[in-house]
């Protein structure tokens, strides 16, 4: 029973803090407001000629590839610390993450580089790349398959949808789409533009809706119509919120029910994000049992390097890459491209 | 998923050999382990460095300090280097003299730009000020209906139409002055860093609208890009500060010390949360604190807030202090605590937790919650109300009735009567403790004393890190303190 002990001292500590809290809000804001410094309005720097704005791409793209960089260094074959420091600098910057960058470091070392430092480090990212990345799109019996997306805010979740409807209709299918967030403000009439756009059927609902019945409704107008697969919008949520996981398990198991049936469920991923991706991968995996990466903004300057750390360690490959805004901007990844990309810095 | 730096340091702290003070080869060892910290915390390669020049100057010939060991005293160091370079040249929003005050908001595609607009506005509404928001995203199918919807949420005009956006902007801060609105806040288009076209449409909006402040959004989840996407905005549009959303992420946020590093403004604006209230002045010792995982108390106490709810927690509390707490309170509370999450992971924000503590926490499972809600369910509303009365056979009724032992619903309830002796103990006035927090510090230090065999050790840590990292919060100035010291009766009632 320490488990009560500890409990109990929890409640009362957490129960008193919000209690306390609450009693002294009244007084906290003039407070605050008092402890702010001064600076004065205007105090900016002056903005800068437009004429720097285009060199943009110049100034960011300065440095060359790891293959050049490594070469340059020392006599090719060797395993020297200054192109393992190379190599470890690019693997950081590309948010592939320190422990996955320290086993490959310790790959290389251990087992030398007999055709070049640059070469097997292709070789060793294109090993973790390994998972199988078929995209099923049909489901067992007759049931209606689903697609469902998962992910954190702002990922792209429902630009994502919109774009594999488009690739899907290409295709010769026929789509519906679940408006399944009902959270964020105008997130329905967003993916209402796309099943404009594309031709595709549309189910939602008003804001504040179960998401669940969202997807349940939309799974019956998919079989009514003969629609070949149906593509569900989740809301946008943090990976750390158990309530917010909980409801999401929920959403799989309703997509998951006669006559449905979940073939994939992709996590949304934006390329900029860093070693949170992680655990986002994790909490997302244990909830909706993800089994697929969609990331996006690829075409930016960060290079999404912490797939390398999901895949080995979670398992989870990346499916399609974002490489544009435009409609076809959507691709199937593949891993030799990616890797070259990496170290092509 | 990463050991906090303190573990890690203590861990080296044995080889940091006491010689009087920090040798070179010391610091190099800690400042190693520092660099991982920082980098799975996804602050920039660059600003890492740099950085870490920079603490090693604080340390070099630093003499040991007495009272810290020498792995507390690197993490001192750093964190005084951190909440310096995060806090100084904070930024305090005054107003222009000829209204209105033109606010622009820029960022990349998915950092939270129209969600921090409103909330932003929602900010300047409850100081007093009329807010006006301008939509001028007219890139993202349905940005502005976003906008318009959260804008009537606050009750705060929406302008917008489909003309461009430097058009939209203009007229925007033209219709706020007409309407005698006297802070207008622009939401643009977000794309990616690199993209010239945006960088040209968000410039264009600034030179044609004159902002008083332009701050830029950006994420806490960014990895290493934080710098190129801080760097690429402040050449373009002279930043004023930034804004940083999704701290209710269980990110680390290094993001925000490379895009300090890189620009030099201060961060301003912190969003954390989904609800357009979660949103408040930036604290750098918070983040701090947070970048190097090292608990996070107002974090926690926010997320308790947020997932609580008050009135149970206030009632139930009340009669916490005033002795009448009964196991209907506490079952209460314990729902609302689950709410959180994990145990576990509660601790995991704490600070002052040790491993012990910590793998006691992630011990204690659902399994054993659920019995101890078993058992108390299992009792009639008289029982819990007054565990008195509760005789042999009522014992033996409860065990059957929760599938447990009677030895177990015997235990629970010894505990329970001697919590509440001990909360009725503390009901009275006691001028040595600043507030309730410190009551629960002794609390639990007394809990730790009374009753060392069955207290898993790190206990009176917890008590410690409560104490230290709520207390000061909790008085805020010292007739305060007193007040709430004497303080007994339940809020509802005043």
């Amino acid at each position: 029973m320490i488990a009560f002990i500890i409990v109990a001292a929890l409640v009362v500590l957490v129960g008193a803090t919000v209690l306390v809290r609450r009693r002294s809000r009244r007084s906290v804001s003039p407070r605050v407001r008092a402890a702010m410094p001064e600076v004065l309005v205007r105090d900016v720097q002056p903005r800068p000629d437009l004429g720097d704005v285009a060199s943009l791409e110049r100034r960011l793209g300065s440095s060359r590839s790891v293959f050049e960089r490594v070469r340059s260094l020392s006599g090719v074959g060797s395993l020297g610390e200054d192109q393992l420091a190379v190599v470890e600098e690019v693997l950081l910057r590309s948010d592939v993450g320190v422990t996955t960058t320290n086993e490959i470091l310790a790959d290389l070392r251990e087992h030398g580089a007999p055709n070049g430092v640059a070469r097997s480090l292709r070789a060793s990212l294109l090993s973790s790349l390994g998972a199988d990345r078929s995209v099923r799109s049909s489901a067992s019996d007759d049931r209606v398959p689903v697609w469902l997306f998962v992910g954190v805010n702002g990922v792209g979740k429902t630009t994502s949808i919109g774009k594999l409807a488009q690739r899907l209709v290409n295709e010769g299918r026929s789509v519906t789409l679940a408006a399944g967030d009902t959270f964020r403000a105008a997130a329905a009439e967003q993916l209402e533009q796309w099943a404009k756009r594309t031709g595709a059927d549309i189910v939602r609902a008003n804001e504040g809706a179960d998401p669940g019945s969202v997807v349940h409704d939309a799974l019956g107008r998919a079989r009514a119509r003969g629609s070949d697969i149906v593509l569900a919008d989740t809301a946008g949520r943090r990976s750390n919120s158990t309530n917010l996981l909980d409801e999401l398990a929920k959403i799989r198991r309703v997509a998951d029910r006669e006559p449905g049936e979940v073939v994939e469920t992709f996590m949304v991923l934006d390329a900029t994000t860093g070693q949170n991706a992680l655990s986002q991968a994790r909490e997302f995996l244990a909830a909706a049992a993800v089994t697929g990466i969609v990331l996006t903004k690829l075409d930016g300057t960060a290079r999404g390097g912490i797939v390398v750390a999901i895949e080995r360690e979670l398992g989870i490959p990346v499916k399609f890459v974002g490489i544009g805004e435009g409609v076809d901007d959507l691709i199937v990844f593949d891993p030799q491209h990616f890797v070259d990309s990496l170290l092509d810095a | 998923m990463f050991d906090a730096l303190s573990e890690r340091l203590e861990r080296i702290s044995g080889s940091l050999r006491s010689r009087g003070r920090l040798s070179e080869a010391d610091v190099d060892q800690a400042l190693g382990e520092v660099r991982s910290a920082l980098l799975e915390a996804d602050v920039e390669l660059g600003v890492v460095r740099a950085f870490l020049d920079a603490v090693r100057e604080r340390l070099s010939g630093e003499a040991l300090s007495q009272s810290l060991s020498p792995g507390q005293q690197v993490i001192k160091a750093v964190h005084e280097q951190l909440v310096e370079v995060l806090g100084s040249s904070a930024l305090k929003v005054t107003y222009a003299p000829k209204p209105p005050t033109v606010v622009l908001l820029a960022g990349l595609q998915g950092a939270g730009k129209t969600t921090a607009a409103a909330k932003l506005a929602a900010w300047f509404k409850q100081q007093g000020r009329q807010p006006y928001l301008v939509g001028a995203d007219l890139q993202r199918p349905a940005a502005v209906e976003q906008l318009r919807m959260l804008g009537a949420q606050i009750g705060v005009d929406v302008f917008s139409d489909a003309a461009d956006p430097v058009k939209v902007a203009k007229k925007g801060v033209a219709e706020a002055a007409r309407l005698g609105r006297d802070v207008v806040i622009i939401d643009t288009a977000g794309r990616l860093a690199i993209d010239d076209a945006l960088m040209r449409e968000v410039r264009a909006i600034s030179d044609a609208t004159s902002p008083h402040y332009t701050f830029l959004v950006i994420d806490a989840v960014t990895g290493q890009d934080a710098v190129h996407t801080a760097k690429s905005f402040h050449e373009t549009l002279a930043l004023s500060g930034m804004i940083v959303t999704k701290l209710d992420y269980d990110a680390r946020g290094g993001a925000v010390l490379s895009a300090r590093g890189v620009v030099g403004r201060p961060i301003v604006f912190a969003s954390t949360g989904e609800k357009l209230a979660d949103f408040d002045l930036f604290h750098p010792d918070r983040m701090a604190s947070r970048i190097l995982g090292m608990g996070d108390v107002m974090s926690l106490i926010e997320q308790a807030e947020r997932t609580m709810d008050p009135d149970v927690v206030a009632q139930s509390a009340g009669r916490m202090m005033s002795g009448t707490f009964t196991l209907d309170d506490f079952m209460a509370q314990l729902n609302q605590v689950r709410k959180m999450g994990s145990l576990g992971g509660i601790m995991k924000m704490m600070p002052g937790v040790t491993k012990e503590m910590r793998s006691a926490a992630s011990n204690v499972d659902e399994g054993q919650l659920n019995k101890i809600e078993a058992i108390v369910s299992s009792m009639t509303k008289r029982e819990r109300r007054e565990p008195v009365i509760i005789d042999g056979s009522r014992r033996t009724r409860i065990a059957k009735g929760s599938g447990t032992s009677v030895s177990a619903v015997n235990q629970l309830l010894k505990q329970f009567t001697e919590m509440r002796k001990m909360m009725r103990q503390m009901g009275g006035p006691q001028p040595s403790m600043p507030g309730p927090m410190g009551k629960m510090a002794s609390l639990a230090a007394r809990a730790q004393a009374q009753r060392s065999e069955s207290v898993p050790p790190g206990f009176e840590s917890l008590a410690q890190g409560m104490s230290a990292g709520g207390a000061p919060r909790a008085g805020g100035g010292s007739k305060n303190k007193k007040k709430k010291g004497g303080r007994v009766t339940p809020p509802k009632q005043r």
